[in-house]
């Protein structure tokens, strides 16, 4: 559920210069922006490597996807997620809300529309199904960002 | 056939080992102009990262399904898409691709729908010849566009409806999916995403036999004995039984209906693709919890 004063906020800017990326391609290029993506999505921290307690299992995606929101001292939301290499498809989304999402705060981040994954141009390319892994992702990060701020 | 048929031991023990061909023919048969390799996966984007040199794709999703109506591809949009990707009628086509080629198995499935002679499964699909540290690349493969002709798909042969499995009841079904989902537990695969199906459990009298059990470690298919156990003398099949297998979408149950049909040599197999998610939200068809089979309840 969408709140009206979400629906209002405007898209974080990194958030919609990734949709404009992949709105201004051909379907075809679109597959290849995603796979930059895919590459582009960092490690975990080093921090967070030796604690997989910390870590989230991503159920809705198709391989196993593990997720962890970080709010810092300066109340800035990261959100890091590991996705094995054959998922490309899935190292993608999370390197997409990685970016996307980089630098907001937690109010920020609540308000990006939950239907943002269907809104970047990739239905046609990449399926509405498989789309969903990525709404899954973003529901995720949502809730974290949620239960670190009551923390 | 134009193209030889590999003569790996272990396939010569399967009813029709011509279906399969194994890592090493396959390296050895590339660049024969009567072959295209075809990847298929789950993964849209894994192709992408690097393929069997000359490969090319095609995507279960974005490809073979409708993108309105929920059914497959017609003829017309089968022989377009297969004309561009260099595919002729008489060509020899291998499949592979992730997941221990439940993708491929579907995607060979839908070739057989429209007749497509020469389709063959490349045993042990991404997963081997990866670990055998065969050759990948990135590189664009050349397709030359060709003529395919416009086939009427036959929905009748290897694909069953509601309405077929609805009268089949006393005829054996396999449920392939994990046993949370026969038992009713849940209605997807563990760690898939939920496709919003109403009603949790099982079709009647289905036995369930996981589709992942006919493969090995090695993403291969299981040997002719262990796939007996399994289908024999574990769910009880016999000779001449004509069979419907099932699964959520249709995609993990085409895995099996490849093992019974080409494996196994059953005749009368076919594939229920409306599977879980039609006949779990459809409306007074009988639904079985629990581990048991179960039998069909009296209509009401």
């Amino acid at each position: 559920m969408i709140s009206i004063d979400a629906a209002d906020a405007p898209l974080p800017t990194a958030l919609a210069e990734i949709r404009d990326e992949f709105l201004e391609l051909e379907q075809r290029d679109r597959l290849t922006l995603l796979l930059e993506f895919a590459n582009e999505l960092p490690d975990l921290p080093e921090r967070y490597q030796d604690h997989p307690d910390l870590l989230e299992r991503v159920l809705e995606c198709q391989s196993p996807v593990y997720m962890f929101v970080e709010l810092d001292d300066e109340d800035i939301v990261h959100l890091h997620v590991t996705a094995p290499r054959e998922s490309p498809t899935t190292r993608g989304f999370a390197s997409i809300l990685a970016q996307g999402l980089a630098g907001l705060t937690p109010e920020q981040v609540l308000a990006v529309p939950d239907d943002y994954p269907n809104t970047i141009g990739l239905t046609a390319a990449v399926s509405p199904l498989r789309l969903r892994g990525m709404s899954a992702l973003l529901g995720r990060t949502k809730r974290q960002v949620k239960e670190k701020m009551s923390a | 056939m134009t193209v030889e048929v590999d003569a790996h031991e272990k396939f010569s023990a399967y009813a029709h080992p011509e279906r399969l061909v194994s890592t090493e023919w396959l390296q050895a048969n590339l660049g024969n102009p009567n072959i295209c390799v075809v990847e298929s996966d789950e993964d849209v984007l894994l192709y992408e990262t690097g393929h069997i040199p000359g490969a090319v794709k095609i995507d279960w999703h974005t490809d073979l399904n409708d993108p309105v109506q929920r059914d497959f591809i017609n003829g017309e949009a089968f022989s377009a898409l297969l004309g561009s990707k260099g595919i002729s009628r008489d060509t020899t086509v291998i499949i592979y691709g992730d997941k221990n080629n439940w993708w491929a198995a579907y995607a060979l499935w839908i070739f057989t729908l429209f007749g497509h002679e020469d389709v063959r499964l490349l045993d042990g699909g991404r997963a081997k010849w990866e670990a055998e540290g065969r050759e990948y690349t990135t590189e664009a493969s050349k397709t030359i566009p060709v003529d395919y002709p416009v086939i009427e798909r036959d929905d009748t042969t290897v694909r069953a409806f509601k309405e077929d499995v609805l009268d089949h009841f006393g005829k054996p079904l396999i449920d392939v999916r994990s046993p949370e989902e026969f038992s009713g537990l849940r209605t997807t695969a563990p760690a898939y995403p939920e496709e919003g199906t109403l009603r949790a459990g099982h079709i009647p009298t289905a036995q369930s036999v996981p589709w992942g059990k006919a493969a090995a470690e090695d993403g291969t298919f299981r040997t002719l004995e262990e796939l007996n156990a399994l289908y024999r003398d574990g769910a009880g099949l016999r000779d001449g039984d004509d069979i419907i297998a099932y699964c959520r979408i249709g995609e993990r149950s085409a895995h099996s209906w490849f093992v019974l049909t080409h494996l196994l040599g059953f005749e009368n197999v076919r594939n229920y693709d409306g599977s879980w998610t039609e006949w779990g939200s459809a409306v007074r068809v009988p639904i079985v919890t629990g581990s048991e089979p179960g039998e069909v309840s009296s209509q009401k």
